[in-house]
This record gives C-alpha cells, structure tokens and sequence, in this order.
C-alpha cells in the first residue's frame, strides 16, 4: 500500500539527477569547465560562499551560545527569530536586505554618507544575501551541540581556574567542534547555493556578483548546455558535502 | 586557622543542607552518607559550583566564599572524572597550571612530574578515552593536585571503578593523600573507602550531620540506623537502669556487662548472635523467640533477619547451621546474645 508511493518519491527525488548526467555534454566537458565565464562565476561562488561562512561563524556561535546557555527573557522569541531566513522565501530576504542595507535604506544610508560604503549589487552584497540565509543552519546546529555537551566540563575547567573565557575557547569549542564543523558545511552549501537573496540584493553581474547558480540560470536561456555543466558541478559539490556529513546524518540511524 | 573551616548553608527546593565542616591540614575527612543526603552538593558548595544561602568557607585564614569557583584555588576529583576528552592526558595536567599564568612549557613540564607521581608517565601522550578507569583516575588526581590546592575535594573517587581495579587505586590514593600537605575532603557512600582513606568520618544524613568521629569509633559505636547498617551492627535505642536495658520501640530487655543509666544505644555484632532450634539448656540470659524473616548469602556466611517481637535483628550463621537448624522464612527460632558481646554507649 506504501511501497508504490514510496517507489515514486524516490523516483521523483532522483530522476532528475539521472537526468541531469544523462544529457551532460560529457564530450565537450572539460573545454567548457575551463571557459573564463564559468571559472569565474565558480570563484566568485567559492570565495563568496566562504567569507559568509566565516562571518556566519564569527557572529552564529556567539549567537548559538547566548541562546544555549544565558537564560534571558524573550530568549524564545529571539530563537525564532534567529529561524526566519530558514522559512522565508529568499527573494523576500533580499528585498529586505535591500531595504535596510540599500543606498535609501535604514542602515545603508548611514554606512553611505558616513563611510561611502556601498553594499547593493557588490561582491560584499552577495557575501551578506548568503550570510543571511545560511545563518540559521550555522546557529541552530551548534545550539544543538552546545545542549548536548556536557556542563561538567566547564565547571571542572572553573575549579581548574579557567576564567569564562578560557572555558570556552579551551573546552566548550573543542567538545562541541564537530557540531560547529557539520554546521558550518551546511551553511557553506546553503551559501554556495544561494539564489534568490542574492539577486535581488546583489544583482547579476558577471565577474562581481554572478555565482553559479545565476550563472546556471542565465546559461539556461542562452546556452543550455553550459546550463548543464554549471549544474553538474554544483551537484558534485553537494555530492561532496554529503560525503563529509555522511557520518553524522546518513548513518545517524 | 589553618586547613578548613567551613559552614555550608544550601537551600534548593525542599532541600536543605546545613553542615559544619574542619579539616586540618594533612587531614583527610570523608563525608559519609545515603544517597541524597547533601554529600555531593556540600562538596561543589566547596569548590564554588553550587550558590550558597549562607556560612561560610576558610581554608587557610582565606574567606573563600565571595570568590567564583576559578578564583579558590580548590582541586576537585570527579566522580567519572570529567579528563578534557580533546586533550592529552599531559595537556589535561597541565591545563590547571596554563589557567593560573603558567608558561606553556613550564605547565608541560609541571604536568609531566605530575603524571610521573601517579605513575603514568608512559601515557602522557594518550587520550583519555584511551585510559583504563584506573589511569583515568589517577590522571584526574594528578591535575587535581597539580594547581597546588590548598583544599582538595574528591567526589565519590573509586565509584567508578571496578572491584579488582578498586582495590589497587584505593591504596595509590592512600599513598597520594598521604603525601598531600593540605586539607582534603572525600566524599563516599562505601564505608570501607571511609575508614581506609580517611583519618575522619562525617556522617550526613537529610542534609544533616549525624555523627562524627575518627572510623574507629564510628565503626564501633554507631548513632544511627544508616550508620549502624554501614558497619554491620545491630545497634537499637533504649533506656539503661544498671545492667540491662529496655529497648525503645519492642517490648524486650537486654542484659549487658556495661553499667549506664539513662537514654543509651546499645550495638552488637551478627555474628554475637547464636542461633538455636529448642530452647538452649543453661539459658543464656539474652535469650528470645524470633521468626525468620529473610536469609542471604553474604560471603561464606548466611545472613538471617530475624523479626520481632520482641526486636528485629541480624544474625550470621554458617552456611551448614542453615542446613543444621533447617532455616527458613517463617521459621521459629531461639536467638541469644551474651550480655558480654553486647556495648553499650549514651545516646
């Protein structure tokens, strides 16, 4: 009674993988990798994709840690909060990125009189529409970690004479690391592919603010079979990203 | 003063703890007690972990009470340890040392000798899930004692570890608190890890102390029923009037060799206690008709819980008295006591 609907999940879930390496133009593979306008859209995917990674650390573990272990009032309501970009439709996202960080917005006109700091349609732009929607992946896998660590250690870090500070660089980080690491390969790949956020706020300009997956987007009305190959690698990276948390979620059962 | 000196007042819920404790230095006192008595909670009282409602903590002439846990400079064991399971069993040592400003070489090299005493210098390099219960002890005693505490607490150390390793770290931590200049504070529900370690006994029981004493004379008069369990005694309340006493709560009388008056306990040993299947000929003078109410194995002797009335206790018997006097529950024995076997001490 299950077994057929089940059987047509799967099927649905991988045919269209199937699909996408059956029609890759496998000849001509490697001469299209190495075209300028793909290597640089994958840079600028990479190098993109990996500053919001570090800034989605730099600001999710404090984040994750204020939420795990300081009791405040409200602490419910800013968890939700912190969870938003994981439900909202990332073009909303952008647009209210645009909004607050524009040239005419709340934040972005200051940081544009005061600095002459342009966010919108920049490199940095697509840096911060990824660090927005990735964010949530980041903080809510570490919380997790932070919950599940053990308190003991800390309090026989403090009777060792480990001030607040030390505890945590020294022992919490270390013991909640993998936790921190899986977090931050799922904010990575959510990053790398980031579409709707980055459009809206940053735009499509190819060499500064073109990543892969517009690149895939705009190749597939001009030229289908770049489409295919800008497809092909962006499912090898997150073949490659499944590999690397295989341990923690594939054989989590 | 030097060494310890400290009152614990914890409130937490219907909980309460409130606890006067002294220790001089080079002392080793044991808090002994049930679970739940507050043992545990008077020892992170100690180290700064648990919110005190009131007395205080001196340890040396210092006033340690208005200080967080990392400021006290309290070494404390932990009942599984807590070893840091991302670093050496070295860098684990040398983490107190690092905390207190120590250079990282010269914490290293603290840490070596400290593992050197405890005789794990060969495991320096090992990760702690890569040690045995007892190393992993030993390695947590070693960065316990290597911040130089003034004050070392020990939660329940041997608890963990299995019978045969017991016996073996139980005399090496003899042999380190031996050597430990300071104050130190061990928590234990096992009375043989008591009286082994300790030269003190504190009792506690519902938050309360019941009694103190060096282990032998806890072990020889206890003054409550926990305790009286603990070293294997019978041990009943009464009223003395010369000779004999009436116990409290039963209806029987015993006779003993110790003349008091008043409010008493009275204790003897299981193994006082003779069993017989007819009245005995000569009649003892403790002499009573008891009922059998349980019979355990307990080494290669048999325990017998007897019932009342006139008083419930135990008895040890050899395995073929059991089969001699065909005991079994429900059974009607006669028990007798020699009023020399018995001890009697003031309430």
């Amino acid at each position: 009674m299950l077994l057929l609907p089940a059987l047509a999940g799967l099927a649905f879930l991988v045919l269209p993988l199937v699909g996408l390496l059956v029609r890759a133009p496998w000849s001509t593979l490697g001469t299209r990798l190495a075209e300028p306008q793909v290597l640089e859209a994958l840079r600028l995917s990479l190098v993109s994709a990996t500053l919001a990674t570090v800034l989605c650390l730099l600001l999710g573990v404090p984040l994750a840690w204020l939420l795990a272990r300081v009791p405040f009032p409200g602490a419910r309501v800013v968890r939700a909060l912190v969870t938003v970009p994981l439900v909202l439709p990332p073009v909303v996202g952008g647009v209210a990125l645009l909004l607050v960080l524009g040239r005419r917005g709340l934040v972005g006109g200051w940081l544009d009189s005061a600095f002459g700091l342009t966010l919108p349609f920049t490199t940095a732009g697509v840096v911060l529409a990824e660090t927005f929607v990735a964010m949530p992946f980041l903080v809510i896998s570490v919380e997790g970690a932070l919950r599940a660590a053990d308190l003991r250690f800390e309090e026989a870090a403090a009777t060792l004479g480990a001030t607040r500070w030390t505890i945590f660089r020294r022992v919490t980080l270390p013991l909640v690391a993998p936790g921190v690491a899986a977090g931050a390969i799922l904010c990575w790949a959510r990053a790398l592919g980031e579409f709707g956020a980055t459009i809206t706020f940053a735009g499509n300009f190819p060499g500064r603010t073109q990543t892969m997956p517009l690149a895939v987007y705009l190749a597939l009305e001009t030229d289908p079979q770049a489409a295919i190959v800008l497809s092909l690698v962006l499912l090898a990276v997150s073949v490659v990203v499944l590999a690397a948390l295989r341990d923690r979620w594939v054989s989590a059962s | 003063m030097s060494g310890l000196d400290a009152r614990l007042v914890v409130r937490r819920g219907a909980f309460d703890l409130d606890l006067e404790l002294a220790a001089a230095p080079g002392e080793v006192v044991a808090l002994l007690g049930p679970n739940g008595a507050g043992k545990s909670t008077a020892l992170r009282a100690l180290a700064g972990l648990v919110a005190m409602a009131g007395g205080h903590i001196r340890v040396d002439g210092a006033d340690l009470r208005p200080l967080p846990a990392e400021r006290r400079g309290i070494g404390m064991v932990f009942q599984d340890y807590l070893l840091f399971p991302h670093l050496s069993a070295l860098d684990n040592v040398a983490f107190g040392p690092r905390c207190q400003g120590t250079g990282r070489r010269d914490a290293r090299r603290i840490a070596a000798e400290w593992l050197d005493r405890v005789g794990l210098a060969g495991h320096a390099a090992s990760r702690p899930r890569a040690l045995s219960g007892g190393q992993a002890q030993r390695v947590a005693l070693a960065r316990a004692l290597a911040v130089r505490p003034g004050l070392l607490l020990l939660d329940e150390p041997l608890a963990a570890l299995d019978a045969h390793t017991r016996l073996e770290i139980r005399a090496a931590l003899r042999r380190h608190l031996a050597g430990f200049e300071g104050a130190a504070v061990l928590v234990t529900h096992d009375p043989l890890d008591a009286m082994v370690l300790a030269d003190r006994l504190v009792v506690l029981e519902r938050g309360r102390l019941v009694q103190r004493g060096t282990p032998a004379e806890v072990a020889r008069r206890p003054r409550t029923d926990y305790v009286a369990r603990l070293v294997g005694l019978n041990l009943y309340r009464g009223r003395a009037d010369g000779g004999t006493v009436a116990i409290e709560d039963g209806a029987g009388k015993l006779d003993t060799v110790d003349s008091l008056t008043g409010d008493v306990f009275l204790a003897f040993a299981p193994s006082a206690v003779a069993l017989y299947r007819t009245r005995p000929d000569g009649s003892p003078r403790n002499l009573w008709r008891a009922r059998v109410a349980a019979i355990e194995r307990q080494g290669d002797r048999v325990r017998v819980q007897l019932d009342g009335p006139p008083f419930a206790a135990s008895a040890d018997v050899t395995p073929g008295a059991v089969a001699e006097l065909g005991l079994a529950e429900g059974s009607l024995v006669w028990a007798a006591v020699k009023a020399t076997e018995t001890h009697v001490y003031p309430a």
